[in-house]
């Protein structure tokens, strides 16, 4: 059973990535890559990660996508345009090339990934037990062993916050 | 549980990252070069989670914590550089947002 519901859902995140690649639109792409990231949490949850998975929802869902499609809106106004150009259907170029470098990238990951076993080291490092609640643990760790990546992330989140305001800020002169 | 899993995990994100790669190469839209960028984090993050099943410690998991904390600075910054560019140049086409470029 729950190996069919595993294939459901990595079906469905390939695909709506799928979809961001070959679609024209970029609205498309952006609600398209919702149900990527939706995907993604459902991949997560089915790897004993019940944590990161809202974590994922919170933030891509709720803040990343929710930025990207005010994005999109922003740089779609009318009457500000030069040209007659619609900035909502994107052009794509090298499309050969590109494509050829993705794949071979694809095909390097596939023979590595085939080669080594992976599922053999895995085990041996670790135990097998039942999945339990991560979310003390987690929170445990960010206070003991990552206490100075979680300072340094909290000083890069403010950074991030003024030069956003800054970047963003009409200019005056 | 078991971690038999984990190969068709392994496929999927070499999948995600690889078409990650290709739109941010065949794309020209600056906003879809973005979603491109958070496709390949996500698969980088989905190998972490992967790999972190079993482990008492959650060393993998809290890695990707902080892969999603610098990808949203990076996206928040990207797109108030997108919106002063399009202030500027009043497109979002990669390929006339050339000024800088040596001609």
């Amino acid at each position: 059973m729950i190996q069919y519901i595993f294939i459901a859902f990595v079906i469905l995140t390939v695909v709506s990535a799928g979809v961001v690649l070959w679609s024209k639109n970029v609205l498309y792409a952006a609600f398209s890559l919702l149900m990527t990231f939706l995907g993604m949490a459902a991949l997560y949850v089915l790897a004993g990660a019940d944590f990161l998975a809202i974590t994922q929802i919170l933030v891509y869902v709720g803040g990343i996508l929710v930025l990207l499609i005010f994005g999109v809106m922003l740089t779609n106004q009318k009457g500000n345009k030069q040209n007659v150009k619609n900035d909502i259907f994107t052009e794509s170029t090298n499309r050969v090339l590109g494509f050829l470098v993705a794949g071979g990238v694809f095909a390097l990951l596939f023979y590595t990934f085939a080669r080594a076993n992976f599922i053999e080291v895995q085990s041996a490092l670790f135990e097998t037990v039942e999945p339990t609640a991560t979310t003390q643990t987690i929170g445990i760790q960010l206070m003991t062993n990552f206490v100075l990546p979680f300072e340094a992330s909290g000083i890069l989140l403010m950074a991030t916050l003024i030069g956003a305001a800054y970047l963003s800020k009409k200019n005056s002169e | 549980m078991d971690n038999s899993f984990l190969p068709y995990y392994l496929l999927t994100s070499a999948l995600l990252f690889s078409i990650g790669l290709a739109v941010v190469v065949t794309k020209r839209n600056v906003i879809v070069v973005l979603m491109g960028i958070e496709l390949m984090l996500n698969a980088v993050n989905l190998n972490l989670v992967a790999f972190s099943k079993n482990d008492p410690n959650l060393q993998g998991q809290m890695f990707s914590l902080f892969v999603i904390v610098v990808a949203v600075c990076e996206s928040v910054v990207a797109l108030a550089i997108i919106l002063k560019a399009y202030e500027y140049f009043k497109t979002v086409n990669l390929d006339e947002i050339s000024e800088v470029k040596e001609r």
